[in-house]
């Protein structure tokens, strides 16, 4: 049998062409099948922008609002916790917004209030870190896992995360950067719109 | 060879001839020969040798019960939660079989973790060992998988924060961290749509995988021969017919043991689904008895008490604990170029990497490198059988102040556990962060420790007292 060793290399080469020929195939599918685990058109679609009505909204009182499943809070400051902004500017790790990591903060929101109109806030309310949703925290002094001298702000109850008044967080904290701020614009002086701004849709 | 069967005579019992039937068309009496009645084990095991079969019957529960479970329950963000509690109150014994279910994970991991320890104390991870310890490393990845799955399916407010913390994680990786967190849920937050995804890789995917990997583990431990306390090879002294002289056939002999430890398994196991499902809180989170509100997170979430040591090297790695970590690495790299035997070339490629490590601990943040420190507190575990290089396997044999490391390591890992479970504070994060270096200490420390001291004489046969 002196055949044995010898190869064909018209079937060889046919033998590679089929494996190419499939195992491109192969790989085509496992897109297709990794492509499903993408957000659906209609979890795209529900991620719509939202309108608010503020006129009801009191000083010092806070309103939420899902938009893309997320929690906006719309908090209305009063005088004594803008002030408190002030005295945060040197405890925060981020005063003016500058870090661009997690999210960029609107051009409106790049100051130390970080809203268009002063006493208007409206961030995102899920933390920086890994997505919990901080509890407020306004009365200001000391009081369990906060430090005495605190100003009024938010808690992560997750891994102990604080933000001030203006989402800003605090040196050392787990969260790496400031509660988002969504792009939004007013439609009026009692209307938010959120998810859009004169730019366009977020 | 012609196909042949035996000639049994006219009056041999059906059984017999049945089985005569069998053999030669499927390896009936081989499988049982190979792995069963002619597998010798060595004849000194002990009560640790219980757990791998313990572990074995918790499995057998979690898919019966799960495909109980499955036909009542949906996988609907809407109906999920009150779907469960229908499986509760309505379906006739189905608060049982939930119990049961839930039980039964928080079972396998005390059995797993058991099984483990067992491991490290009698080197069974040692050379020949080392693919048997592997596929238990992934059997135990495998295991997390499938409790994190599952966690989210209740749709409570435990389920539904735990897994939104969970896959956030993943958008800590530095530039494709974001995308690939939104690609595992399909949403832009934990949704129906990440539901129902994990809702097919609990029933289906993973399970696949782990019954696969669990045959692959047996398989390797067959063809290499169990470990046992002595940690002494019991195939290098055999009789004339290659019968290890220490061995004993698994059955009748381990079969009639690890029924009674399945008895007194099951005893205990009735009293927690019969007296205390939820174990203080502990096996069920009181948080999860309350449906899911995406837009409010509850006021302390913890994940479940087996994943908390790893979640508490997670949380102990803040912005001032990256100096020390970068500090440890360079500690040890210089340790590797100052005590050890490596060619040249593997300290410089140490060296590299240490310097790729601190330069990336400075740039990436801490929360990057908590999650990286947690994917390597698990991962490490492969490593044990290279980095393990005592001249005796088991602790028996070892120089005494080696207990004191092992029951170190122990300690640190139990208080990572029970920090998991409670809210940080900064004394609290200081711990576990002298925990975390005592848990990495243990691991990377281990080609020094372990063969430094003073070790005893391994005998030449296992230590067994007949009764």
């Amino acid at each position: 049998m002196s055949n044995e060793k010898q190869v064909d290399p018209g079937r060889r080469g046919l033998l590679v062409a089929t494996c190419a020929a499939g195992g491109v195939a192969g790989l085509a599918t496992a897109g297709a099948f990794v492509s499903t685990f993408q957000p659906s058109e209609r979890a795209k679609a529900a991620g719509a922008p939202v309108e608010v009505d503020i006129s009801d909204l009191a000083a010092g009182t806070m309103k939420t609002v899902e938009w893309r499943g997320k929690p906006v809070w719309i908090l209305k400051r009063t005088p004594e916790m803008l002030a408190s902004l002030k005295k945060t500017d040197s405890e925060v790790a981020d005063p003016n917004s500058d870090r661009t990591q997690f999210a960029v903060t609107p051009e409106y929101a790049h100051n130390e209030y970080r809203s268009i109109k002063p006493e208007i806030l409206v961030v995102i309310g899920i933390c920086s870190h890994l997505g919990c949703s901080p509890t407020s925290k306004f009365q200001p002094g000391a009081q369990p896992s906060l430090p005495d001298d605190w100003q009024g702000g938010f808690l992560c109850p997750c891994h102990g995360s604080t933000f001030d008044l203006a989402g800003r967080v605090f040196k050392n904290k787990p969260a790496p950067d400031n509660l988002e701020v969504p792009r939004y614009m007013f439609e009026g002086d009692n209307k938010l719109v959120i998810g859009k701004d004169e730019k366009g849709e977020a | 060879m012609a196909f042949q069967e035996k000639k049994l005579p006219a009056d041999a019992p059906l059984a017999d001839k049945a089985l005569n039937w069998i053999d030669p068309r499927f390896p009936l009496s081989a499988t049982w020969k190979a792995h069963v009645s002619e597998y010798y084990a060595p004849k000194n095991f002990n009560f640790w040798y219980a757990f791998g079969s313990l572990a074995l019957l918790v499995l057998v529960i979690q898919i019966v019960t799960g495909i109980f479970l499955v036909m009542h329950y949906k996988p609907d963000a809407n109906l999920a939660f009150a779907s469960v509690e229908y499986i509760m109150r309505d379906v006739p014994w189905g608060w049982l079989v939930r119990y049961m279910h839930s039980t039964g994970a928080s079972a396998f991991f005390i059995v797993v973790y058991l099984h483990m320890l067992r491991g490290l104390l009698y080197g069974s991870y040692r050379k020949p060992r080392e693919l048997v310890w592997l596929f238990g490393v992934a059997i135990f990845l495998c295991l997390m998988g499938e409790a994190f799955f599952g966690y989210l399916l209740p749709w409570g407010q435990m389920s539904y924060w735990g897994a939104q913390v969970i896959v956030n994680l993943f958008g800590a990786i530095p530039f494709i961290g974001p995308d690939l967190s939104l690609w595992i849920r399909g949403d832009y937050v934990v949704s129906d749509a990440t539901l129902n995804r994990f809702f097919s890789f609990h029933v289906i995917a993973i399970p696949l995988i782990l019954i696969g990997l669990v045959v692959a583990h047996i398989v390797a431990l067959h063809e290499v021969g169990s470990n046992n306390p002595d940690g002494i090879e019991i195939k290098e002294k055999t009789d004339d017919k290659g019968i290890p002289l220490d061995g004993i056939p698994f059955h009748p002999y381990y079969t009639v043991h690890d029924v009674m430890a399945a008895a007194v398994f099951l005893i205990v196991f009735s009293a927690v689904v019969f007296f205390g499902p939820e174990m203080g809180g502990y096996f069920l989170e009181y948080n999860n008895f309350i449906p899911a509100d995406p837009l409010k997170t509850p006021p302390h979430i913890a994940p479940v008490w087996y994943f908390t040591p790893f979640y508490s090297i997670l949380r102990a790695t803040t912005s001032d604990f990256m100096y020390w970590l970068m500090a440890g690495v360079a500690a040890y790299v210089a340790l590797i170029f100052v005590r050890s035997k490596l060619r040249g070339t593997t300290k410089m490629v140490a060296g590299i990497i240490g310097l790729v490590v601190i330069v990336g601990m400075l740039v990436f943040d801490a929360k990057f490198w908590g999650v990286v420190l947690m994917g390597v507190s698990v991962m490490i575990l492969a490593l044990l059988p290279w980095l393990d290089s005592a001249p005796a396997k088991s602790i028996r044999y070892r120089p005494n102040w080696h207990k004191y490391i092992y029951l170190l390591f122990g300690i640190a890992f139990l208080v990572l556990g029970y920090l998991g479970t409670l809210p940080p504070t900064d004394g609290r994060t200081l711990v576990a962060q002298v925990c975390t270096f005592i848990y990495f200490g243990f691991f990377l420390l281990m080609p020094w420790w372990s063969r430094s001291g003073t070790f005893k004489p391994v005998p030449e046969r296992v230590t067994y007292h007949p009764h």
